[in-house]
């Protein structure tokens, strides 16, 4: 098979976040492989152990330094990367015209992995513009996938613990969720390795992707902190509790 | 005027309440509200519509068959084919489980861009407010284009009553029924309804590693029933199986705004608050005065949970 993995390189969920020009982040901070994407190519990853022959490509748009998280992808697995390179972040729209054009001027796609949403843009619809793109279904928040002939059964979780399970014809696009696998962290001759894969660089501006007919674009950012004066509640247990069914009821107004 | 489509999630058969406050944010934007139903509604929905401001409610005309209308491709093919065919240049649907796998769906067929997870629109400018960067960030983002596609995180804005009369208008969608997914099955979980509603919940009430146990968190339960509350929990609480994953709030679970959270036991990291930091109201229960959780808080309790929630069962 020949499996596509897109993977964004996005701030570490742990960094301080500081907003430059109120409209852009401080970039000067740690950056990884999406966590969503570390499941699709651990994913990846086992389904070029159970289809010998399968070749796996981590595929990213981003800037330079986004190589880096081609890298971890290929320490987890993946043969080779292709980064399109961009001087600027783009918004879905044009990301996801990128990646597929960079994926159908690869090769012929069998199967494209997806994070179901990248922790940074939090944006949730990557994956669906490249499936609508390229004409190909798609599922998300996958939690398992198996393999049937030229089709695979994918079982996408809801909230609740509620799932729904679909049969797909290959190729397919598959976002995948945190219940999909337990990705394995990279050993150190699998780090080494990695460094000596090859990584096609591809101008953005050299895609040739036409202008979308529409366009998201940030026109502000604030630091996302309620500011809040914590009151202690104070008192014996059956005080406190007493004192916490009031604010709930008289303040919160949300018991009667 | 803008014409707005409302897209209608539907919940054991009647119209999921967080569907209002969104129709009452869409109504700020003075546009006319058409309410998109892919589901059979009936009367009493159809005027529970009109009293937040809903003016025509469009039937899909999607067939009762549950593999089809589970379909989400089958689904967006539809909303997609009436948004076209009414001339709509907006469309509003809930960032809820269902929504997540729909309205990205809306928004790439019809080619059109999309903020998931607003807790604000302002349709003049066409701007959603979302967070980012695992809630730490709002982002203002304006869209372009003919078509504009808003996901409302739910509970973000509360729903007021503006009646008006409204008509109904039965579509055929035209909408193509074949679709390449094909649904095998459905699995409702633990079928627990506290686990369904998180992200809907209006209260919360969580635990995390400070419950010691799976067991102990009856006591949440418990709460929760007497309270009409959901039970959330953190990471470290799913990860050690003491309650399922679907009950986890934060960047790798729920993401939820109740009117009220009140964390037992979870010490508040970055990623914790990245699913709850927009609760109106946050208490805290906690032993160690230095907890994230307590300085982040409205009201907190430095205290054992063990001795508090006893006896806020007792007491409520
Ligand atoms: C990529 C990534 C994603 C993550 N996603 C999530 C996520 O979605 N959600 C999430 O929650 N975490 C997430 N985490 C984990 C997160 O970093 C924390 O480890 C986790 O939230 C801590 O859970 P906790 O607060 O229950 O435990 P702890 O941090 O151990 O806190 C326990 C708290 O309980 C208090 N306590 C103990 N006993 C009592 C008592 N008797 N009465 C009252 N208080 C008591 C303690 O004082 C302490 O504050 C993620 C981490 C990573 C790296
Ligand atoms: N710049 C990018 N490069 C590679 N993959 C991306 C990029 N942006 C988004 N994706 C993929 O699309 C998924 C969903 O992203 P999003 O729509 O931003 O939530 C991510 O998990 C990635 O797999």
């Amino acid at each position: 098979m020949q499996i596509y993995v897109c993977v964004k390189h996005v701030p570490d969920s742990a960094a301080n976040i500081h907003i430059l020009d109120r409209d852009r982040i401080d970039e000067n901070v740690a950056f990884l492989l999406n966590p969503y994407d570390e499941h699709a190519v651990a994913e990846a990853a086992a389904l070029k152990k159970a289809f010998d022959g399968s070749e796996i490509i981590a595929v990213t748009l981003g800037k330079k330094d986004a190589e880096k998280t081609l890298r971890s992808a290929m320490a987890m697995g993946a043969d080779r990367g292709i980064l399109v390179e961009t001087r600027e972040s783009c918004d879905s729209m044009v990301t996801a015209r990128a990646l597929a054009a960079a994926i159908q001027k690869d090769g012929r796609a069998d199967m494209i992995l997806t994070g179901k949403e990248s922790i940074d843009a939090e944006g949730m619809q990557t994956l669906f513009r490249i499936g609508a793109l390229m004409d190909l279904p798609v599922l998300t928040n996958a939690v398992n996938l198996e393999m049937g002939e030229g089709t695979a059964r994918v079982v996408c979780e809801l909230s609740g613990g509620m799932t729904r399970t679909f049969d797909t014809p290959l190729p397919c696009v598959i976002g995948a969720g945190r219940g999909l696998n337990t990705p394995a962290y990279p050993t150190f001759p699998d780090v080494v390795k990695a460094r000596k894969k090859p990584v096609d660089v591809i101008a953005l501006e050299d895609l040739g992707i036409d202008t979308p007919p529409g366009s998201a674009r940030i026109t502000g950012l604030e630091p996302l902190v309620r500011e809040r004066t914590p009151e202690a509640i104070t008192g014996t247990p059956a005080e406190q509790a007493a004192r916490i069914i009031d604010i709930l009821k008289n303040e919160a107004k949300v018991v009667s | 005027m803008k014409k707005i489509g409302v897209l209608i999630e539907m919940e054991n058969g009647g119209i999921k309440t967080a569907n209002f406050g969104m129709i009452t944010l869409a109504a700020k934007g003075n546009a006319t509200l058409y309410a998109l139903v892919m589901d059979d509604i009936g009367d009493n929905c159809a005027a529970a519509l009109a009293q937040y401001g809903i003016t025509t409610i469009v039937d899909l005309g999607l067939p009762p068959d549950p593999a089809l209308c589970h379909n989400p491709d089958i689904r967006s093919r539809a909303a997609v084919a009436a948004v076209k065919e009414l001339g709509l240049d907006g469309v509003f649907g809930l960032s809820t489980a269902e929504g997540r796998d729909l309205l990205p769906r809306v928004a790439a067929l019809l080619d059109a861009p999309l903020v998931m997870d607003c807790v604000d629109v302002d349709l003049e400018s066409n701007t959603g407010k979302t967070s980012q960067y695992s809630g730490k960030v709002m982002a203002t983002i304006q869209l372009t284009g003919d078509i504009a596609v808003f996901g409302i995180r739910p509970n973000a804005v509360a729903a007021e009553n503006a009646p008006v009369e409204a008509q109904s208008l039965s579509m055929n969608t035209g909408a193509d029924l074949s679709s390449p997914l094909a649904l095998v099955s459905r699995d409702a979980g633990q079928n627990d309804t506290a686990a369904a509603s998180l992200a809907e919940a209006d209260i919360i009430i969580a635990g995390g590693r400070g419950m010691k146990n799976g067991e102990n968190f009856s006591l949440l339960f418990e709460c929760a029933e007497k309270m009409g509350a959901a039970v959330g929990a953190s990471r470290v609480a799913v990860d050690e199986g003491w309650v399922p994953y679907a009950l986890q709030v934060g960047q790798t679970g729920e993401k939820v705004s109740p009117s009220v959270y009140m964390a037992c036991g979870i010490s508040g990291s970055i990623q914790h608050f990245a699913g709850m930091k927009t609760a109106k109201m946050i208490i805290a229960v906690n032993t160690d005065e230095n907890a994230a959780m307590i300085a982040n808080s409205d009201y907190y309790v430095l205290g054992d949970l063990f001795e508090i929630l006893p006896e806020l069962i007792k007491q409520l």
